[in-house]
């Protein structure tokens, strides 16, 4: 098991005939992941050939889900189509959708958000602005390297993408059930409690590390979250204990303004909740070490 | 991107919403000539991009031209939090019978948008919320349904506003909304909206964020940044499509992934508590796909700061592997030549390392260390830029 994605999992990629679309869909055929086509209405009916497999391409999500069976769209759509692109997904009432965009203006992705929520939140949306998730060994949807770490018993959930990757890297002795990137938009699909709840409830993550950082409140939820309804294990890392107030670094959502949202107050409350968190990335790992290792 | 007030009140007047007629002058001169077209007495607001004005004594009464011109003089060049006022707005006086507060924003923690109003304006509205919070109506905006008629009434009723003026405000809050959509921001904010003695609904003050993902379907918004105001670091990066922020320390940063360089700056920081308190220079997000040129571009930036003692370069080799990032520092500091004239401490994990690491090796830059871990490399380079200081 992992969460979100397994080995059973058929995805299909919107965008997959653009620059980024098509050079992550080659990576993540080659670490496994079973793409059945992609979608690009004006290129429907075409076939695309990735080194050697020959994907269709179809006029809508939902053509591709009555052809193929997807249960999960990748979505590598421009900013400016995106919110088109997410609706669309949702209005196919496919499972899953991994928004990958980065730089969708705010009001778009508060409309798809609401859209979902309209329609009875039968799609998960992670992201957007994310990396997306992986499950090692299983299937990859999105753009985290595959060949980080294979896969083993932690559950990693960041708002970061490199910061996801780092923590991999440190802990690839080890190897995780499923690595998933939310994004650090300010409104994103999936949140560290979703992600928390889903890790809790699958019997092969044994422990979890999660990865916050400046701005809003969300770990702050996350870590009251984990105080009433998570049992196992969890260590925490927090970026942007130095971030001066008031400027935006990067992500949209890392911006402090006022006490609220620091990396201090995030960290005191994680604490408050049992989590063990580290004041740099390596040291957050060698917490997480100290936990498999006593488990053995 | 945050607004001055006067570019806030001009959109506001854009889409309708009522303000006082006023213009912006940036020297006393102007500001006396704007009080003479206007011929009653005017209010002089320095126009900064912080709260407080008023008691930093930046905003003042003026009754009579001269009197405009002075006040001018006394404000322009004020220091206020850090922010120096280049420009003052000379906006006619109005006599205020009551204060509100308005705003739009995003609420990140239900994912949608907030409408937020009390009859209790003027005052900060933080020690509102703190003190007294049954007097701050919060009332949640569904983004795609938005604020039509009936909407804006219902936040009228939860906001308590006195029945003369219902009418009014409502007419308002549905084209501060119109303001808050169309033009794609993050914030709307009036604090004052008042009532004048004759009865008159105004926003007196207006504070505007506008959401710079948006910016492709607003070209008129490029218009509105402060060139003037800009670090002329920042603005070079910006122009080379680099993600960077000017801090106040010693160490230059480049890493890539916005998360990662964030945690540099923290590492960066604590290494500095042992190295005579040397902090990160700057931020600065070279992004997954880490080419020569963009390494360059980023080099080039942080050895033209004067403040930087040593960069520390800080990659996790991901999709962009370490052999790539490895190639691209030296085809860079090839590019740079005798430009690059500060130490470099490298780290490099991730996919490829060991070729990475042989690259540098190889290259032998004088400059260059590598440093296998982040925390030894943010130690490495706190000691280097404090023997620099």
């Amino acid at each position: 098991m992992a969460i979100f994605i397994t080995k059973d999992s058929k995805v299909i990629v919107q965008g997959m005939t653009g620059a980024e679309g098509t050079k992550h869909t080659k990576r993540m055929l080659a670490s496994g992941t079973n793409i059945v086509g992609g979608v690009n209405p004006r290129k429907a009916g075409e076939k695309v050939d990735f080194d050697g497999n020959v994907l269709p391409v179809f006029g809508s999500v939902s053509e591709a889900i009555e052809a193929t069976g997807a249960d999960v769209t990748v979505i590598f759509v421009p900013p400016a189509f995106a919110k088109a692109a997410v609706i669309e997904a949702i209005d196919s009432g496919i499972g899953l959708a991994v928004v990958i965009t980065e730089g969708i203006p705010v009001h778009d992705t508060a409309a798809f958000w609401a859209h979902a929520v309209a329609t009875g939140n039968k799609t998960r949306i992670i992201g957007p602005n994310c990396p997306g998730l992986i499950s090692p060994g299983q299937s990859n949807a999105g753009i985290i390297p595959a060949n980080i770490s294979g896969s083993g018993k932690i559950g990693l959930v960041s708002k970061s993408g490199t910061l996801t990757y780092q923590m991999m890297y440190e802990l690839r002795d080890f190897g995780f059930s499923t690595a998933i990137g939310i994004g650090g938009d300010p409104i994103i699909g999936t949140t560290h409690i979703d992600a928390l709840a889903a890790f809790e409830a699958d019997p092969e993550t044994a422990a979890i590390v999660m990865i916050g950082e400046i701005g809003g409140d969300a770990e702050e939820r996350a870590a009251a979250y984990i105080k009433e309804n998570v049992t196992k294990p969890v260590v925490g890392y927090v970026a942007g204990f130095t971030a001066p107030e008031g400027k935006t670094m990067g992500h949209a959502g890392a911006i402090v303004s006022g006490s609220a949202g620091t990396a201090q107050a995030k960290k005191e409350a994680l604490e408050a909740a049992g989590v063990k968190v580290g004041k740099t990335p390596s040291e957050t790992a060698g917490l997480m070490r100290e936990i498999m290792q006593s488990i053995g | 991107m945050d607004l001055y007030e006067y570019q806030a009140k001009d959109l506001f007047a854009a889409h309708d919403v009522p303000v006082l007629p006023g213009d912006v002058a940036s020297t006393p001169a102007e500001a006396k000539a704007i009080a003479e077209r206007f011929g009653q007495t005017v209010v002089v607001k320095a126009q900064v991009k912080t709260g407080g004005r008023g008691k930093a004594g930046g905003v003042k009464l003026a009754e009579t031209p001269d009197e405009a011109e002075a006040k001018a003089e006394a404000i322009l060049g004020l220091d206020i939090k850090g922010h120096i006022v280049h420009r003052v707005l000379v906006t006619t006086a109005s006599d205020i019978a009551e204060e509100y507060y308005f705003s739009f924003l995003l609420d990140r923690a239900n994912r949608t948008f907030l409408a937020m109003a009390s009859v209790e304006g003027g005052m900060d509205i933080e020690e509102v919320a703190a003190t007294k919070p049954e007097a701050l109506a919060k009332v949640p905006v569904d983004a795609i349904t938005g604020v039509d008629r009936a909407k804006a009434d219902e936040i009228v009723a939860a906001a308590k506003f006195p029945a003369e003026v219902a009418d009014q405000v409502a007419d308002v809050i549905v084209k501060l909304w119109e303001t808050f959509v169309s033009e794609d921001a993050t914030l709307v904010e009036v604090n004052p909206l008042v009532r004048d003695p004759e009865g008159k609904v105004v926003a007196l003050d207006g504070k505007v964020t506008l959401d710079e993902n948006a910016s492709f379907r607003h070209p008129a918004h490029e218009a509105l940044v402060d060139k003037q105001a800009e670090d002329p670091l920042e603005a070079k990066a910006k122009a080379k499509g680099l993600n960077y922020v000017k801090l106040d320390g010693q160490v230059g940063i480049i890493g890539n992934g916005a998360g990662l360089v964030m945690s540099t700056l923290d590492v960066v920081a604590y290494a500095g508590e042992k190295h005579k308190g040397v902090k990160p220079a700057n931020f600065l997000d070279i992004g997954g796909g880490a080419s020569a040129e963009v390494m360059a571009n980023g080099l080039e930036i942080i050895l033209h700061d004067p403040d930087v003692r040593s960069v520390f370069v800080n990659v996790f080799g991901g999709i962009t592997a370490c052999d790539a990032v490895a190639n691209g520092i030296v085809a860079a500091l090839g590019i740079l030549g005798d430009e690059a004239t500060k130490p470099l401490v490298v780290r490099l994990d991730g996919n490829n390392v060991e070729e990475g690491r042989r690259i540098l090796a190889e290259a032998d830059h004088p400059l260059v260390t590598v440093v296998d871990t982040m925390d030894n490399a943010a130690d490495k380079a706190a000691e280097l830029a404090a023997a620099g200081v």
